[in-house]
C-alpha cells in the first residue's frame, strides 16, 4: 500500500474541506440571501461572495481552520488499520504547510503553539469499525469561535421535553452573535455528559435540511429553529431573520435520574468533506 | 449611511456616524487578540514599534504566508470580540483607540469607553477570511511573532476600502447587541 499516496489523499480532504463548503449549507445561505433585507443582507452576501472567492482562490474560507477533527468509519477487513492514526496525524502536519493552516495547538500550560496543528490528542479523531474492506473519513475542521459556545446541561429528568427545548433556545440566544451566526445547532439529547456533547457534534454531520428520520424529533427540531430565528439575533447578531440555518438532534437512552443535553455549535461555515479510501489503498476525496 | 474613511479618523467624523451606517476604510491597521492585548497592556506606550492611535485595531488572528516578497495574507477574518472585553476600555484609554473591527459585539465596558473616548465599535461578517485578505494591499511589518504565534502576534496590514464595517456600537451610547437583546 502506497501510504505518501494516501497522505496526499487526506491532505486534499483537508483541503475540501477547508476551501469548498458543501452544497447543502451554501443553498440554505442562498435562501438566507432572499428573506434577509439590510443589514443582515450585507452579511449573507459578504459570506456567499467569499465561499465563492474561497473555492476560485483555493484559500481557507476562514482565517480560522479550526481544531483537526475526524470522524472515521474503518472496515474490519481494511489490511493496514494500524497505520491509520500515523497517516492522519502526518497528514495534517503536511496540510499546515501545504494548504496553508493556521497554527492551532496551543499547550494549555505553557501556551506554546505547536505550530504544525497536532498535539497531545489532537487531531481528534473519532472511530467507528463497520463491516467491509473500506475506510471512510468525514474531515470537520471545528473553529473556537463556534465552539466556545458549546452547552452541556445536566436537566432534572422532571422538565422533560420541554425543558430540554427551553434550555437550547435560552443558550442559542445568550450566544448572540458569537458563534457566527447563521449557526447549525447540534443538540444530543440522553446518554451521560460526554455522550450527549459527542452526539451533539456527531449531527453536524447530517446535511443542512436533514430531517431526525423519527417525526417527533423531526418536528422538535423544525420547532428549535423557527423559535430560535424568531429571536431576530440574525446574521452575525446585526439582527435578521436566520439565526440558524438548521437544527439537529440526535438521542440516545439516559439514566432514569439524568437528562443531558449537549449542545454544538458550528458557525455558518459548516465545513465538512468525506473521503474513501479502498482495500488496496487507491482513494477518492468524494 | 455609506461612509469611506482615510486613517486616521478624527473626532469629529467618528461622531457623524451612528449605529447601522456602514464604513470602508483605507490607511493602516493592526491585528491583537487576547494575548497582544494583554502584552500591549503591560508595555510602555512611548517605546511601542508603532503608533496605534493612527490606526483602527482589528480583532484578527489571520492565517499567514511568508513567501519570497514577505509575508502575505491568506485569510484574515474577525475573531470574537467579547474576549477581549475585560481589558478593552483600558486599552481605548492608553492607545487612543477610535476604530475596533471584529464581531460578535462587545459589552458595557466596552461602550463606555467609546463614549468618552469618541469611538466605535464596527462588525465585519464573521468567518469572511478571504474576502477580507483580498482588501489587505501589503502586510509592512509583524511584532511579537516568536513570542506569541501567528494567530496572537500584532500584524501590521495595510489595507483599501477594507469592509463592509456595519457600526454596531456608536460614540454616542448605542449598541445594536444590546437592542437587539432586548
Amino acid at each position: 500500500m502506497d501510504y505518501e499516496d494516501i497522505k496526499k489523499g487526506i491532505v486534499q480532504l483537508m483541503k475540501k474541506a477547508e476551501t469548498e463548503l458543501p452544497n447543502d449549507v451554501i443553498t440554505a445561505l442562498k435562501k438566507a440571501y432572499e428573506i434577509e433585507e439590510g443589514v443582515a443582507k450585507t452579511q449573507i452576501e459578504a459570506i456567499l461572495k467569499n465561499i465563492d472567492l474561497a473555492k476560485k482562490s483555493g484559500r481557507p474560507m476562514c482565517q480560522d481552520t479550526g481544531i483537526q477533527t475526524f470522524f472515521v468509519e474503518v472496515g474490519v477487513n481494511f489490511p493496514d488499520i494500524d497505520k491509520l492514526g500515523g497517516l492522519i496525524k502526518d497528514a495534517v502536519k503536511k496540510a499546515t504547510k501545504d494548504i496553508p493552516l493556521r497554527p492551532n495547538t496551543v499547550d494549555p500550560f505553557t501556551g506554546e503553539n505547536h505550530k504544525d496543528n497536532t498535539g497531545d490528542n489532537i487531531p481528534y479523531i473519532t472511530w467507528d469499525f463497520v463491516e467491509g474492506s473500506n475506510v471512510w473519513i468525514t474531515a470537520l475542521p471545528k473553529g473556537g469561535g463556534s465552539e466556545n459556545m458549546s452547552k452541556l446541561g445536566m436537566l432534572k429528568p422532571g422538565v422533560g421535553i420541554e425543558g430540554v427545548k427551553d434550555f437550547v433556545v435560552t443558550e442559542m440566544i445568550k450566544a448572540g452573535g458569537n458563534p457566527c451566526p447563521p449557526t447549525i445547532v447540534g443538540v444530543g439529547i440522553g446518554g451521560g455528559a460526554d455522550l450527549a456533547m459527542k452526539l451533539g457534534k456527531k449531527s453536524l454531520l447530517r446535511p443542512v435540511g436533514d430531517r431526525h428520520k423519527d417525526k417527533t424529533i423531526a418536528a422538535i427540531e423544525e420547532e428549535l429553529i423557527k423559535r430560535i430565528n424568531d429571536s431576530g439575533i440574525g446574521p452575525m447578531g446585526l439582527g435578521g431573520k436566520t439565526t440558524v440555518l438548521d437544527v439537529h438532534i440526535e438521542k440516545a437512552h439516559r439514566h432514569p435520574a439524568s437528562l443531558p443535553v449537549g449542545i454544538a455549535v458550528q458557525c455558518w461555515a459548516n465545513r465538512r468533506a468525506k473521503m474513501v479510501i479502498h482495500f488496496d489503498g487507491s482513494w477518492e476525496v468524494k | 449611511m455609506e461612509y469611506h474613511f482615510k486613517l486616521p479618523v478624527d473626532s469629529g467624523e467618528i461622531e457623524k456616524l451612528h449605529v447601522g451606517d456602514v464604513i470602508y476604510i483605507t490607511g493602516k491597521i493592526f491585528t491583537a487578540r487576547d494575548e497582544a492585548h494583554h502584552m500591549m497592556l503591560e508595555k510602555d506606550k512611548n517605546n511601542l514599534p508603532f503608533d496605534p492611535s493612527e490606526m483602527a485595531l482589528y480583532h484578527c488572528g489571520p492565517l499567514m504566508k511568508k513567501t519570497d516578497k514577505g509575508w502575505q495574507v491568506v485569510s484574515a477574518g474577525p475573531t470574537t470580540s467579547s474576549r477581549m472585553e475585560i481589558f478593552e476600555d483600558e486599552f481605548i484609554e492608553k492607545y487612543g483607540i477610535n476604530i475596533i473591527i471584529g464581531k460578535g459585539g462587545m459589552g458595557e465596558r466596552t461602550e463606555k469607553a467609546l463614549q468618552k473616548h469618541t469611538g466605535i465599535y464596527t462588525a465585519y461578517t464573521g468567518g469572511a477570511g478571504a474576502l477580507a485578505a483580498d482588501k489587505v494591499e501589503e502586510v509592512p511589518s509583524v511584532y511579537w511573532l516568536d513570542e506569541l504565534g501567528m494567530p496572537e502576534a500584532v500584524w501590521i496590514f495595510k489595507v483599501k476600502e477594507f469592509g463592509p464595517l456595519v457600526v454596531a456600537i456608536d460614540s454616542h451610547g448605542r449598541s445594536i447587541y444590546r437592542e437587539i437583546k432586548r
